[in-house]
């Protein structure tokens, strides 16, 4: 799916809750050896929602923050896609939520998107076709979740809330998108059914025939298309459901490891779901120089894989200024102990 | 169920509610949130017109709450404050954040919170929250 250079990013932000809770302190509920699971996930302690925020929260901090970067009036904004696993309603969008808090007024289409974790980058693409054919002038796309593991389960080290919002446009661009292509099949490695509470895997399964093999695939369609080898990007983010795939997945691809180092934000904040790759995406953005280029590639189980070949322009330096960085939500943090958390989260139910 | 209030009255108010949208008076400059109908200053000569405040201020007198009404039990104890607002107006909510920072004088900024559910099955009040910064 190639573009015309000319659309891209126009503003993006990110949120992250303030609340931590550390690996150690989990390992410790369960009894197990809090070492060997930083070592085994490179997750070291995680983002926890409060008990007053949910996805539509998030998702509207994020928002903000990308419309101060992208110096529009919220009024120009045509369309909102919210990208999500964990809709405060089943039936109810959040995207209108979104809408009424940021005051788009209601002259925009809006839909809400489930793809397990790739749902955000879903919508930056339905964003972009819609401003490439000249249907909108701005659209907006979010990736927001509050995501949970049942307690005990090896999910709950890494299961964490955060969000990253997008304005897509042709007009001051600060992130050229060069190109955009997907790899998806019917896999069954995560799902969760009506009314169940939490999520279920299938192990190991998860690996190979799912992440390595979407993200890989999506990747070298992105690659073929631009007709550009994986070790011509300055900048890669891949989907972090641990630390570990993503790394594997830069080994497979030959990609140099360095190149990870300003998106990887699994390790301080665990994996924000429909989040995760996108808060990448502004971590990256935050540092990035003009000129470079950044491969971003989502994974959502059931599956399939969004990649971008994404060309910073010299208006990152100037609009990066107009709003909280990664970084600033990543040193606002208390943490919290398991009881606390497991009572913000609603894990104790009578 | 005290809280369970009615959705049409919820709806009316979302502008407010969501976005901190008062008034703001021509012929003075007083601005108003919540918004008035008439500039008690002017009376007939005020020109009031829709004006979006910036949410940020600082605390003005605040009191922890340790008994809770009903559907706020499980937020105890929070933080309940008049915050003065940058524009002038004062407002009452809910302060979050690191309560370590919490003291007169405090600056604040809106952020968007969840408010209380109408139990399992009804609605989701939204609304501000005021987070020290
Ligand atoms: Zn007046």
């Amino acid at each position: 799916m190639k573009l015309d250079g000319k659309v891209g990013i126009v503003g993006y932000g990110c949120y992250v809750p303030m609340y931590r809770i550390k690996v150690e302190e989990i390992a410790s509920v369960w009894g197990e050896d809090a070492s060997r699971i930083k070592n085994g996930l490179l997750v070291e302690e995680k983002a926890i929602a409060g008990d007053d925020e949910d996805t539509a929260t998030i998702a509207v901090e994020a928002a903000r923050n990308a419309i101060k970067r992208a110096s529009i009036a919220p009024e120009q904004i045509g369309a909102i896609y919210v990208g999500s696993e964990s809709h405060p309603y089943v039936v109810k969008p959040t995207a209108t939520i979104v809408g009424e808090a940021l005051g788009v007024g209601n002259d925009y289409t809006a839909a809400d998107l489930e793809f397990a974790c790739k749902a955000g980058t879903a919508g930056i693409q339905m964003c972009l076709g819609l401003v490439k054919a000249g249907m909108i002038d701005y659209g907006l796309a979010i990736g927001a979740d509050t995501a949970q593991g049942a307690p005990g389960d090896a999910l709950e080290y890494t299961a964490a809330s955060g969000g990253a919002a997008f304005v897509i446009g042709r007009k001051d661009v600060l992130a050229k998108v060069l190109a955009t292509a997907s790899f998806s099949s019917d896999t069954p490695d995560f799902w969760r059914r009506p009314f169940q509470h939490y999520p279920r895997h299938a192990a190991r399964f998860t690996g190979a025939p799912a992440y390595f093999r979407h993200v890989g695939g999506a990747v070298n369609f992105l690659l073929e298309e631009m007709g550009m080898k994986a070790n011509e990007f300055d900048h890669v983010v891949f989907h972090m459901p641990n630390g570990k795939f993503p790394l594997r997945m830069a080994k497979m691809l030959g990609i140099e490891k360095d190149k990870l180092e300003n998106g990887f934000v699994v390790s301080k904040v665990g994996n924000t779901y429909s989040g995760s790759s996108l808060l990448g995406l502004c971590a990256t953005l935050d540092k990035a120089k003009p000129g470079e280029l950044i491969l971003l590639a989502s994974f959502g189980s059931g599956a399939g894989s969004d990649a971008f070949a994404i060309e910073v322009t010299e208006l990152i330096e100037e609009k990066r200024e107009l709003a909280p960085t990664f970084e600033y939500y990543l040193n606002r943090k208390v943490y919290v102990s398991y009881a606390r958390y497991a009572k913000m989260r609603g894990k104790l139910k009578e | 169920m005290p809280h369970r209030s009615s959705v049409p009255l919820a709806w009316r108010r979302f502008e407010a509610r969501y976005r901190l949208v008062g008034n703001r008076c021509a012929n003075c400059g007083t601005v108003y949130f919540p918004p008035k109908a008439i500039c008690p200053k002017c009376r007939r000569k005020g020109k009031l017109e829709k004006c979006q405040l910036k949410g940020e201020g600082k605390v003005y007198s605040y009191t922890i709450i340790h008994a809770a009404p009903s559907g706020f039990e499980k937020r105890v104890p929070y933080c309940i404050a008049i915050i003065e607002l940058d524009e002038g107006p004062r407002v009452m909510g809910e302060v979050v954040g690191d309560l370590a920072l919490l003291d007169i004088g405090a600056r604040v900024r809106a952020v968007f919170r969840k408010i209380y559910e109408d139990g399992e099955d009804g609605i989701i009040h939204y609304g501000l929250k005021w987070e020290l910064v």
